[in-house]
């Protein structure tokens, strides 16, 4: 099991150091000049000579994403429980989210910059939106996931509705929960992001990389999504381990027989 | 009437009676939130009137008409829409068919290089057995960076090839759509049973034939799940681009350029026409994905 786990790092991370290495040597060995595409060496210098402007770019941006992460995903949630409550808004209202979860939420950007400012508070507003859909069109698939038999048993029990709800239908809709979270952690940063294109104090990774762009300083723009990057695809991994940790009971988790 | 029918009929009135319940009420609670974001600027344009005496109708009227709401109320909104959609030369800049027709074309071009990356990919990930193993977990890992962030680089960094006009933002789209592709499509051509696929070898074919013959046909519907995710996020990827270059057009541009001069009912009326394109192609894609489906026998 153990050297099967290491097999599963070491092949992409072979793929992942011989795309870098190709890349430095196609930027060095044909002079691509850096304004175009800089080299990983020369983005990893910047990086490590320009970390103070990183880090509150960072904390500027982060405060947002994880405001509305929070209040996002919490809201789809309580929203889901109460549709899934009352079977007239699963029928008006689930269509509906489904077609929102569609459109182009980015686009609420500059609305909300104006609603609420130039500040943090607007971006994390953008994220609520973005975050709020695909976690109510999960968990009102994963509320509907728990078997009748199972539900049957709750009712030989005389289980009442808030009982039945956190003993079985919440534990059971986890699952779907942890996947609109991991598709949210990934929206979030996105929508952050692309929210600070549209106005935003000086400062924000979204600023940096809009006027980075702007003055030609590409190896910092890099830099920029490196953290980016970085930071999302931690996220990305802190909800999959928690995942992990709560729904070790799921099939997709089980080992497999040899 | 047959029985039958009576009772689809009712179906369907059962289905779409809720939807238009919720849509009305979304649409009364959207007036009513334009009168109290609005309240407050309206009372400063009276009182800088000097009008002290008023009406609360009159206050109201004049609230859901403003020229610059901080939310325009839904008929603004569709006024607007008509206006620039249907009076306005289609040529103008001043048109959101010029816009949109742009916003398109860049979605379509970026949807048809992501999804044929894509399934490339997923062609390449399901037959190479080391592929599945080193390049799987950089798929995944792309998406968890925000490519979007990249979208302003990469229109910059084109441009310097002279690539210039719809082919960067139609880059940027297709990189946003290659994604859900790509994983849809493993999954979808690895779905035939192991059973099939042993039947394949017994019969000898080459891998080229059970691919098309038995993996090609048994991904249809993972197919036109992914395009309509996919054609989705191309028209976000396509938005975000025009918003990092914005004098070249399109909704993105529109959006852009409402929020520089505060011209709220133009931002809500490009956002609509977004949400518009997208429903459009995703319905499109629907429509297709029905009629295969019902050809080739799987429909539900």
């Amino acid at each position: 099991m153990k050297a099967r786990a290491l097999a599963g790092l070491v092949a992409p991370a072979m793929f992942g150091l011989s795309v870098l290495i190709a890349w430095e040597a196609v930027v060095r060995g044909l002079g691509v000049p850096k304004i175009i595409l800089p080299a990983p060496s020369a983005i990893l210098a910047r990086l490590v000579g320009s970390v103070p402007t990183l880090a509150v770019d960072f904390a500027q941006t982060i405060q947002a994403v994880l405001a509305g992460y929070v209040i996002g995903c919490a809201s789809g949630l309580i929203v889901a429980i109460l549709v899934d409550r009352t079977p007239f808004l699963q029928r008006g209202l689930l269509p509906l989210g489904n077609f929102v979860s569609a459109l182009p939420m980015v686009g609420v950007a500059p609305i909300m910059v104006m609603w609420f400012g130039f500040d943090w508070q607007s971006k994390a507003a953008v994220v609520v939106i973005m975050t709020f859909f695909p976690m109510l069109v999960n968990a009102v698939a994963g509320l509907a996931s728990a078997g009748s038999m199972e539900r049957d048993l709750m009712k030989t029990y005389g289980a009442s509705y808030g009982q039945t709800l956190t003993k079985l239908r919440l534990p059971a809709a986890l699952p779907f929960i942890f996947n609109a979270l991991k598709i949210n952690s990934t929206l979030a940063m996105i929508g952050a992001i692309v929210a600070e294109f549209f106005g935003t104090p000086v400062v924000g990774m979204g600023f940096r990389i809009n006027t980075e762009v702007g003055r030609m300083n590409i190896d910092m723009v890099w830099a920029t999504i490196v953290v980016a990057a970085v930071t999302g695809s931690l996220f990305y991994g802190v909800v999959a381990l928690i995942e992990r940790q709560v729904t070790f009971w799921h099939a997709s988790y089980r080992q497999r027989p040899a | 009437m047959s029985i039958e029918r009576a009772s689809a009929l009712r179906r369907r009135i059962m289905n779409v009676l809720p939807v238009t319940i919720v849509v009305t009420a979304l649409v009364a609670l959207w007036y009513v939130g334009a009168l109290w974001m609005n309240a407050q600027l309206q009372g400063d344009f009276f009182a800088n009137a000097g009008k002290t005496n008023y009406s609360f109708a009159e206050f109201a009227a004049a609230e859901l008409n403003m020229d610059r709401p901080k939310l325009p109320a839904p008929h603004q909104i569709l006024a607007e829409l008509e206006h620039s959609t249907f009076e306005i030369d289609p040529s103008s800049k001043r048109s959101l068919v010029y816009h949109a027709s742009i916003t398109l074309e860049e979605t379509i071009l970026g949807f048809a290089i992501g999804s044929s990356l894509g399934i490339l990919l997923a062609t390449l990930v399901v037959h190479l057995a080391g592929l599945d193993k080193s390049l799987m977990p950089w798929i995944v890992a792309s998406q968890t960076i925000p490519i979007i962030a990249l979208a302003p680089m990469i229109v910059v960094i084109l441009n310097q090839f002279d690539i210039t006009g719809i082919l960067p933002k139609a880059v940027i789209a297709a990189y946003l759509s290659f994604f859900p592709v790509t994983v849809g499509m493993v999954k979808g051509l690895r779905s035939p049973d192991p059973l099939q696929l042993d039947l394949m070898r017994t019969y000898s074919a080459t891998r080229a034939q059970s691919f098309f013959k038995l993996r090609a046909p048994a991904s249809a519907p993972f197919f036109f799940a992914s395009m309509k995710v996919a054609v989705a996020a191309a028209l976000v990827g396509a938005v975000v681009a025009e918003v990092t270059k914005s004098e070249d057009g399109g909704l993105g541009a529109r959006l852009l350029a409402g929020s520089y001069y505060g011209q709220t009912v133009q931002i809500w009326a490009a956002l609509f026409a977004a949400a518009a394109c997208s429903a459009g192609l995703v319905g499109l894609i629907g429509l297709i994905d029905r009629a295969t489906a019902r050809r080739m026998g799987y429909a539900r």
